[in-house]
């Protein structure tokens, strides 16, 4: 009987110890707030700088739905443990940041604590925004509360249990968040310096390009080596991987025009990439988009990116694929894949259609889409949905053919990759 | 296709016709709606629809999500300014006389009683649509004009306001959709198939879609 009262006491004073830990892995390098939205002063230079920074960030992608008051939230972000409803950051006093100071904001950015103590899930991407300065928070700060108030009630999480509870978003972030600050390499150049900060912070690229661990964790470690898209089944391809994204071996300027204009001479953007070149990264500075391409183009090289396995083609689905590609696709692609340069991009030798993972294929002929219309491109070409006329039998024997011709060597798509939805 | 493509607007929005036909001239058999001759600033109100999300069609959302408003625009206008034949309406339905009369009459006259203007008291009397903003209701497949009436009753389908149509759809019962779409897809066009140029009367309720008509 004394003991196992001993080892009861033992067990509470461990996860007591434990509770305490992770309090104090919580709490580590806040500091009290005792400012007001009042004390802040304002420019009109700072918000200007501010709305740059928000662009930079794509702030709207998830805080602005389609169609409703610019920064007064409501997108749902679909997440493998629920939904996480973006917030109301106009400065709307019962709904959004009105009573927010200086302080609670950067205490939010780069903490992940809401204003009233709350830990706030990671869907808002605070493990990279950690690395934004206090001047850049301030500058963002001004500009939102310059915005028009929208008074949008904030929509609760719908997240399963026992995702939905504080204590365990506590226990998450003891284990996988930690508050920093972006260092600069002394041995680089400014410029890389530059496109690293806002790679790793407000561009928050890891989000999608990195990979995730079972608590739906990024893995800094791995950097920006690719990731699946929670829910939507686009893949993020590997920026450091030449065979997938990877551009190291890109002339600068396709990287940037790639970024400000959406197109390329080696490529062009679609599905969630092109939501952020036409949200965020056609309105960036050319000096950060060089900045952001200098940093792309000096990612370390992995050469051990997955390679399709070539396997035996079967005949018959080659064949089947082959009248589809003829009857749907070619009017564009052209019979051999040849494309048009500047309309319809090339599919033989396109490193797209060869990644391991035909994820993204299946999206692009099931949705279509436009490029989006940027500045530099501001009439674009776009490709048609072909999902309610081409089953997934069709989608696989397509882009099996796409795969296994012209000189294209990748693995053959089967009716199991094209079936998961 | 030869290696390189003109570049003209057709070009640019070819990826269209593979739903709506070569050049937007679809037929009224399938599901979906013509976009050749249509009020441009029609066309316009519904691509911002679909972007803004106003309207909800998947692959019509996927197409114009990144898209300007000057382009939405010359979109629109290329579209409009097509003048091609219509193919010849099938004039058969399965529907039986009694629906197609009702149909005919909530057309024509509309049902005061329940506060539902005729369709040609907005659409025009032949019902081929108004510039710039209100469409022709002929010469659009039974399915594509049922779903959209229906999407007002479901207040699947908005426009910016006043949403004059989502006030009149949402009086319409199941079998007023019905009757009505079975009648308008029965209906041939007339020697001039083209939206006119005003009507002859004020509209009777306040429409976004008619910006200088209060």
């Amino acid at each position: 009987m004394s003991r196992s009262i001993k080892v009861l006491i033992a067990l509470c004073v461990l996860l007591g110890a434990a509770a305490a830990g992770v309090v104090a892995l919580n709490l580590r390098g806040e500091e009290t707030i005792t400012d007001a939205p009042a004390d802040f002063t304002s420019t009109p230079q700072l918000v200007e700088r501010g709305r740059y920074l928000a662009l930079a960030g794509n702030c709207a992608g998830c805080h602005t739905t389609r169609g409703g008051a610019a920064y007064a939230g409501g997108r749902g972000i679909d997440t493998p443990f629920g939904t996480v409803y973006a917030s109301n950051l106009t400065p709307d006093d019962a709904t959004g940041l009105g009573r927010w100071s200086a302080s609670a904001f950067w205490r939010a950015m780069h903490h992940g604590r809401s204003r009233d103590g709350r830990l706030l899930y990671p869907a808002f991407p605070y493990p990279s925004f950690t690395r934004v300065t206090r001047d850049d928070s301030d500058a963002i700060y001004a500009y939102l509360r310059s915005l028009p108030p929208a008074a949008r009630p904030n929509s609760p999480t719908r997240l399963r249990f026992p995702y939905d509870t504080q204590a365990a978003l506590a226990v998450w972030r003891a284990v996988s968040f930690k508050p920093g600050s972006f260092v600069a390499d002394a041995a680089k150049p400014a410029e890389w310096n530059r496109g690293a900060y806002l790679v790793e912070g407000l561009g928050h690229c890891i989000a999608c390009h990195g990979s995730r661990n079972v608590l739906g964790a990024v893995e800094e470690t791995r950097g920006l080596a690719g990731g699946s898209m929670p829910v939507d089944d686009w893949l993020a391809p590997s920026l450091t991987a030449p065979r997938e994204a990877g551009v190291q071996d890109w002339p600068v300027q396709d990287v940037i025009a790639l970024l400000h204009t959406g197109t390329s001479l080696r490529g062009s953007v679609m599905g969630p990439m092109a939501e952020v070149v036409w949200r965020s990264t056609q309105h960036l500075s050319p000096a950060d988009v060089a900045a952001i391409a200098a940093y792309l183009k000096a990612l370390p090289v992995d050469a051990s990116a997955p390679r399709a396995v070539t396997a035996r083609r079967d005949a018959a689905v080659m064949a089947r694929g082959g009248r589809i590609y003829d009857q749907r696709c070619a009017y564009c692609h052209g019979d051999q894949g040849e494309g048009a340069p500047g309309a319809y991009p090339a599919l033989a030798g396109n490193r797209a259609v060869q990644m391991a993972s035909p994820a993204n294929l299946i999206q692009a002929v099931r949705h279509g889409g436009f490029l989006p219309a940027t500045a530099g491109n501001p009439r674009p070409f776009g490709m048609p949905p072909f999902g309610h006329v081409l089953d997934d039998d069709d989608v696989a024997a397509v882009l099996s053919y796409i795969r296994g011709s012209w000189g294209n060597d990748a693995d053959a798509v089967s009716l199991r990759q094209t079936a998961r939805r | 296709m030869a290696a390189t493509v003109p570049d003209t607007i057709g070009q640019r929005v070819a990826a269209c016709i593979a739903c709506h036909g070569r050049e937007g001239a679809s037929s009224n058999a399938g599901y979906f709606p013509r976009l050749a001759g249509k009020p441009a600033g029609y066309l316009y109100n519904q691509l911002a629809s679909f972007r803004d999300g106003r309207r909800y069609n998947a692959e019509m959302t996927a197409m114009v999500r990144f898209m300007t408003d000057d382009y939405l625009r010359e979109i629109a206008d290329y579209f409009a300014s097509l003048d091609l034949p219509y193919p010849r309406v099938a004039t058969a339905s399965d529907a039986s006389a009694d629906v197609l009369r009702r149909g005919q009459a909530l057309a024509m006259q509309g049902d005061s009683a329940r506060g539902i203007p005729a369709c040609t008291a907005c659409h025009g009397a032949a019902l081929t649509g108004v510039q710039p903003g209100i469409p022709g209701l002929i010469g659009l497949p039974r399915l594509y004009v049922s779903s959209q009436l229906g999407a007002w009753l479901t207040d699947d389908r908005h426009a910016l306001v006043p949403d004059c149509m989502a006030e009149v759809g949402r009086k319409l019962t199941t079998a007023d959709i019905n009757a009505v779409a079975s009648w308008l897809a029965t209906q041939p066009m007339p020697a001039d198939p083209k939206p006119v140029a005003a009507l002859p009367a004020p509209l009777p309720v306040a429409c976004s879609a008619m910006p200088t008509t209060k």
